[in-house]
């Protein structure tokens, strides 16, 4: 059944679940930030290239720049907003205070979820490991140094979540 | 983001049957997409001609991996990520590790399809060559039934390909080397990460008795095409390990190739990169 | 150093105030502000380089009477944006000229952001078109003259000595040419301005906020667009998503366009850049062409030097001419000269305008004198190393400019610590042996010495009079106010550290005021590595103020503990309705500048520094991966190292990218390669761990003895990896342009036939 008004989209976000009503090409980006009223995930680029929006989708990173929403029907999805543990943050957030691995902090959302994803797949990756696992997330300020500093310190053992 | 959203109108069919029959009825006017890692660019730039779009998503039948003793069999939306998960791809196949890893970033990766990379039929994709190198053979479906290409001759001139308007792409094949095999793949991006080639080959040879009885060369980002370097790989059949042809290949993939100057390099920049990547190769395949 | 508590203040590594909100994602960033009711609004550009708009057609397709339009007409006080020189308009006016591809002629705007998209695609100019000048030679040339009588933005004359009947007798005469190409500063937040209207006619009030390094710099801007007297414009800045000074002077036409739409649409209005539009059309970083004649005497001691520095400027003035200062004062790099002469000029090119971007114009001179040092040392039969030590500027010496050095430099140590941090002497031992057998991969090492002049140039400072402040608030707390803007630096927890030292409290009971142009001072643009020294230094003093009030109020005595200076602050706000005390930059008595003859102390003082590359260049693809890195620098006292290490890093990474990747392309005066995929900038797997080492000196100007620091690390590293590149293949290719990318170096290499073809 072609669809070109709007469809009724449910989803759980951040262990919630939502349902909005959007256009079933609406980006996954701009349903989060607006009628979900998430803004903590960016736009950098709109090509999938910075990695400003990177979101998790049925338990893996992706560009929520090139999601459109029909394809997040009945999805998981977690966000920058769902990684804190009610006022306490994350390690991986905390480790990121610590070593100042947020500078403007535009990045910082989505290099934090593709920084989990990576300790997720990879408890305890090598420096090159985590290079090349956060490669996909662009940085301006850091020159990424105290960003791999800051995820280093959370590489250890640990089971694989996959 | 500069598409008008009520301009396009997509459907996501919940089998393969629903989405052939869809095409068949309407061919021309629906275009599939997958991952989106393509469509969806241009999309969010407004240059998305394609207004009509069929999620193809959902359909199972086009996932999944089947194997016997003599050949891998990949459904057309299996993303980089699953490929990379596969254990036989890094027994059997390393130049798809390879080309995998060399795609995009890991986001990317998670949802761009395999299939998704064949049609979209960029000269400057990743893993063309190595399923080139490979001999991979794809599966194309319509209501009209079932059949195999070689994918050496699917794809005919820039961004035309042998698929009928009603077909979709459903698996592809990859025969499993035998005996001592040589792999080779290098991405010649404009940056580690994230980038699109300006020149990319992949090489598979069979090698007894030290000599090259099997050997294909799979070439992206110097043809409209993904494209195998035949007068190279004829040069080499039957050579001797010891015994390489290196100026001569060098010559030989020159007339291979018809790379042109684009935004990212040059035709003269590809020319010589060709050739070095060729020799480097054959300086590897020498010792092994 | 104080120590409360057991606390250090200056000189530790706090983490960072505002650090918080900014992993939590609630850091709100002008797109993320929510506001009902808003309009989007987009920028109908010219797409022609140059020529005369004749009229402008709204084709079919929307309900145009639902689009909010403006055109030039509807301005109500001056089209032309407040700048050094006001030649930049708003909007083009129907019969008025276009100067670049990118320039505004009108602006739209919707409640649906789907229907004014589409509504900038049926919008059609007609323009007479002219033919546009695109190169720096052709500018120069006056091919066709764009801009004044002869094209020419700004020029510049330094001059010390007499160089003239020095090159007929010198040992040595070497001369070289140095280009460096556009760059884009890729700030991750593009672009983004918020404009809202309130009242009319006597009452009305024009409010922006969003993204933007200079709240005083927009502020003038809309005084004079809508006829406005201070009081009826506020400005508002927001968390930014990185600047590094492409909101510099940018914000302003942005601001304007916001601002206009409002008023027309009677609602607010919201511009925000998509990534496209912003690279396309916003400010850039100045190409630069750079020639050098010097003269040195058999032992390689530098004798003249003439230098010739160009700069594109793009279509208007904005801040090239001090652009300009900045690259020709820094032109003569750090050596010891008795005879030098600079020729500085910026032309004006039909592409969109250049800006600031980190390092403004001495990148560019730097780049081309260090390149040039590595070329002479080849050409004489040195080592580059040791011709930098035999000219490196001592105490006592005077500058170009007659500055004389009135402090001890430290360059020999930088040199040597910046060669042990890279282990120069193993690598160049391993290196011979490596290159000789690997007939593919190349490997070498190379450096650059510089230093970055902190502030305002000459009389810049003394112009400004900035003014800062602290202000005591009722809970006993303490607010700073200034206009100075949080980009990512540090800045906000680098001042709670100076004012918290300054008063002997711990740094939870100092804050940052919002930076809203109602209730802060204008304590200058944030810019020009000026913060922490020269806004810092006033705030230390309104932080002495304040406490003098205090203590002669009877409000509190020394010694205090942070408790009762809390209880003394908000008892005297309560007593008082009020407390606050506002410090101002106070020229240096010692300091001179003559802005006409380009002779005096050009900086009140300077930030020096030594960086080290290994590299690897690959002649396969003509790649360069750059194995190792270590800038070292002298930057007088570091307040919070943490965030001053991560400066520097952030810094090297772009001048990596300027150095090996980052080219803007031009097609008629557009960028072409105007997205993320053409434009590259270095990824995590792109760079190596950047090694960062402070050698302590001081500065009798900055608080506690800090000099400036944001702007050092762009001067070093496209030098020193070039450099590096030479020593790996050979110092007869011909390495003297930035980006040097892999088809740049097979260009070079086959031009020293090299290349295995």
């Amino acid at each position: 059944m072609p669809v070109s008004e709007t469809i009724e989209l449910s989803l759980q976000v951040n262990g919630v679940a939502r349902t909005v009503a959007v256009h079933p090409m609406a980006r996954l980006l701009d349903v989060l930030r607006e009628p979900l009223g998430l803004t903590g995930t960016k736009e950098g680029c709109g090509e999938g290239e910075c990695g400003a929006c990177s979101v998790l989708l049925d338990g893996r990173v992706v560009n929520s720049c090139l999601v459109p929403a029909l394809q997040a029907q009945g999805a998981v999805v977690v966000t920058v907003e769902g990684l804190a543990q009610g006022q306490e943050l994350s390690p991986l957030q905390a480790a990121f205070l610590t070593h100042n691995a947020a500078q403007c902090g535009f990045c910082t959302p989505g290099m934090l979820v593709a920084a989990q994803d990576l300790l997720g797949r990879c408890p305890a990756p090598s420096p090159d490991q985590v290079r090349t696992g956060l490669a996909g997330n662009l940085c301006r300020c850091t020159g990424y140094s105290k960003i791999l500093e800051a995820v280093a310190t959370l590489s250890g053992p640990g089971e694989a979540k996959r | 983001m500069r598409a008008n959203l009520t301009d396009y109108t997509i459907q996501a069919p919940a089998t393969l049957a629903e989405a052939l029959a869809i095409l068949a009825a309407e061919p021309g006017v629906w275009t599939p997409i997958a991952g989106g890692t393509d469509l969806m660019v241009l999309f969010n730039a407004g240059r998305l001609p394609a207004r009509r779009l069929l999620d193809l998503s959902r359909l199972s039948e086009l996932r999944g991996v089947e194997e016997d003793p003599a050949r891998l069999s990949l459904g057309a939306l299996t993303t980089y990520t699953e490929l990379l998960e596969q254990r036989s791809v890094h027994t059997c196949f390393p130049n798809l590790v390879k080309s995998a890893r060399a795609t995009g970033a890991k986001a990317i990766q998670n949802r761009g399809t395999l299939g998704g990379n064949i049609v979209n039929a960029s000269p400057a994709a990743d893993t063309p060559p190595a399923l080139l190198a490979y001999g991979a053979e794809l599966e194309l479906v319509s209501v009209r039934g079932a059949r195999w290409v070689p994918y050496a001759s699917f794809h005919r001139d820039y961004k035309k390909m042998d698929l009928a308007p009603d077909e979709l792409v459903a698996r592809v094949r990859l025969p499993k080397p035998r005996g001592t095999g040589f792999h080779f793949y290098r991405k010649v991006g404009t940056r580690q990460a994230q980038a699109i080639a300006k020149v990319c080959l992949a090489a598979y040879a069979r090698i007894e008795d030290r000599v090259v009885t099997e050997f294909r060369v799979g070439l992206g980002s110097v043809a409209p095409v993904p494209a195998r370097a035949h007068r190279t790989e004829t040069l080499l059949v039957g050579c001797r390990l010891g015994a390489l042809p290196v100026a001569a290949a060098r010559q030989a993939i020159q007339e291979d190739i018809a790379p042109i100057d684009d935004i990212r390099a040059s035709a003269h920049f590809r020319r010589v990169v060709t050739g070095n990547v060729l020799e480097q190769m054959l300086m590897e395949l020498a010792k092994a | 150093m104080h120590c409360h508590g057991g606390v250090e203040v200056i000189g530790a590594s706090t983490i960072r105030k505002e650090g918080r909100a900014k992993v939590l994602g609630t850091a709100r960033y002008t797109d993320d502000v929510v506001l009902p009711g808003v309009l989007h609004g987009v920028t109908v550009r010219s797409r022609a380089a140059r020529g005369v708009l004749r009229g402008v057609t709204f084709l079919e397709g929307v309900d145009w009477s639902e689009v909010t339009v403006v055109t030039a007409a509807d301005i109500p006080g001056r089209n032309r944006v407040a700048s050094l020189v006001d030649d930049q308009p708003f909007l083009v006016e129907v019969g008025g000229l276009i100067a670049h591809p990118e320039q505004p002629v009108l602006l739209l705007a919707h409640p649906d952001r789907c229907v004014v998209e589409k509504a900038r695609r049926l919008v059609r100019m007609e323009v007479e078109e002219l033919p546009p000048v695109l190169e720096i030679q052709d500018a120069l040339d006056c091919v066709q003259v764009i801009h004044g009588t002869r094209n020419v933005l700004k020029e510049i004359r330094i001059a010390k000595g007499d160089p003239g009947p020095v090159w007929a007798t010198a040992a040595h005469v070497i001369e070289g040419e140095y280009r460096t190409g556009a760059q884009e500063q890729l700030y991750l937040e593009p672009n983004a301005m918020i404009g809202t209207v309130e009242g009319e006619g006597e009452t009305l009030q024009v409010t922006v906020s969003g993204s933007l390094q200079c709240p005083y710099y927009v502020h003038d801007a809309l005084k004079q667009l809508f006829g406005l007297p201070d009081e009826r414009v506020r400005v508002v800045a927001l968390e930014m998503g990185g600047a590094f000074g492409g909101k510099e002077d940018y914000p302003s036409l942005i601001a304007g366009h916001a601002a206009l739409l409002a008023l027309k649409a009677g609602r607010p209005v919201k511009i925000i850049y998509d990534r496209e539009e912003d690279m396309a059309a916003t400010t850039k970083r100045h190409p630069s062409r750079t020639r050098i004649r010097s003269a040195f005497d058999a032992q390689g001691g530098l004798l003249a030097l003439d230098l010739d520095f160009v700069l594109d400027g793009g279509a208007f003035t904005t801040l090239s001419p001090v652009v300009l200062s900045r690259g020709a004062i820094h032109a003569a790099g750090a050596y010891r000269c008795p005879h030098v002469r600079i020729l500085a000029r910026a032309v004006a090119t039909n592409t969109p305008p250049c800006g600031a971007f980190r390092g403004f114009g001495a990148p560019q001179s730097l780049f081309a004198i260090e390149r040039h040092l590595d070329v002479c040392a080849a050409r004489l039969g040195l080592d580059p190393i040791d011709l930098r030590r035999r000219n490196f500027l001592r105490r006592g010496d005077t500058m170009a400019t007659g500055q004389v050095i009135k402090e001890d430099l430290y360059l020999d140590a930088l040199v040597d610590r910046a060669l042990a941090e890279v282990d120069q002497a193993a690598l160049r031992r391993s290196y011979q042996a490596r290159n000789a057998a690997d007939p593919w991969v190349k490997r070498g090492v190379g450096l650059a010495v510089f230093m970055h002049g902190c502030g305002f140039t000459g009389s810049g400072e003394t112009h400004m009079a900035s003014v800062a402040g602290v202000e005591g608030l009722p809970d006993g707390s303490i607010a700073i106010l200034a206009a100075s803007t949080e980009m990512g630096q540090g800045k906000n927890t680098v001042f709670c550290q100076i004012v918290a030292e300054a008063l002997s409290l711990p740094i939870d009971q100092v804050d940052m005021a919002e930076v809203d142009t109602r209730f802060v001072p204008n304590s200058g643009p944030t810019v020009a590595s000026r913060s922490t020294m020269v806004v810092g230094r006033i705030l230390e003093d309104a932080a002495q103020g304040l406490r003098l009030i205090l203590i002669q109020g009877g409000f509190l005595e020394e010694p205090y503990t942070p408790v009762e200076f809390r209880a003394a602050v908000a008892r005297a706000r309560e007593e008082r309705g009020a407390l606050k005390c506002y410090g101002q930059f106070k020229v240096n008595p010692d300091t001179s500048w003559d802005d006409k003859t380009y002779q005096g102390d050009a900086y009140p003082n300077f930030s020096w520094a030594c960086y080290a590359a290994a590299v690897a260049v690959d002649l396969v693809t003509f790649e360069v991966k750059v194995e190792d890195f270590a800038a070292v620098q002298e930057v007088g006292r570091v307040v919070n190292p943490t965030l001053a290490t991560g400066q520097i890093q952030g810094g090297v990474a772009q001048g990596i990218g300027w150095g090996l990747w980052e080219e803007v392309t031009f097609k008629e005066g557009r960028m072409a390669n105007n997205q993320l995929t053409n434009y590259i900038i270095p990824t995590s797997a792109d760079l190596p761990n950047i090694k960062v080492v402070f050698l302590e000196g001081g500065n009798p100007y900055g608080p506690g003895g800090a000099k400036g620091i944001g702007e050092l690390p762009m001067d070093g590293p496209a030098p020193a990896i070039l450099n590096a590149m030479a020593d790996a293949l050979g110092t007869d290719v011909r390495l003297d342009e930035v980006p040097m990318t892999p088809e740049r170096i097979l260009n070079r290499m086959e031009e020293a036939d090299h290349a295995r073809v």
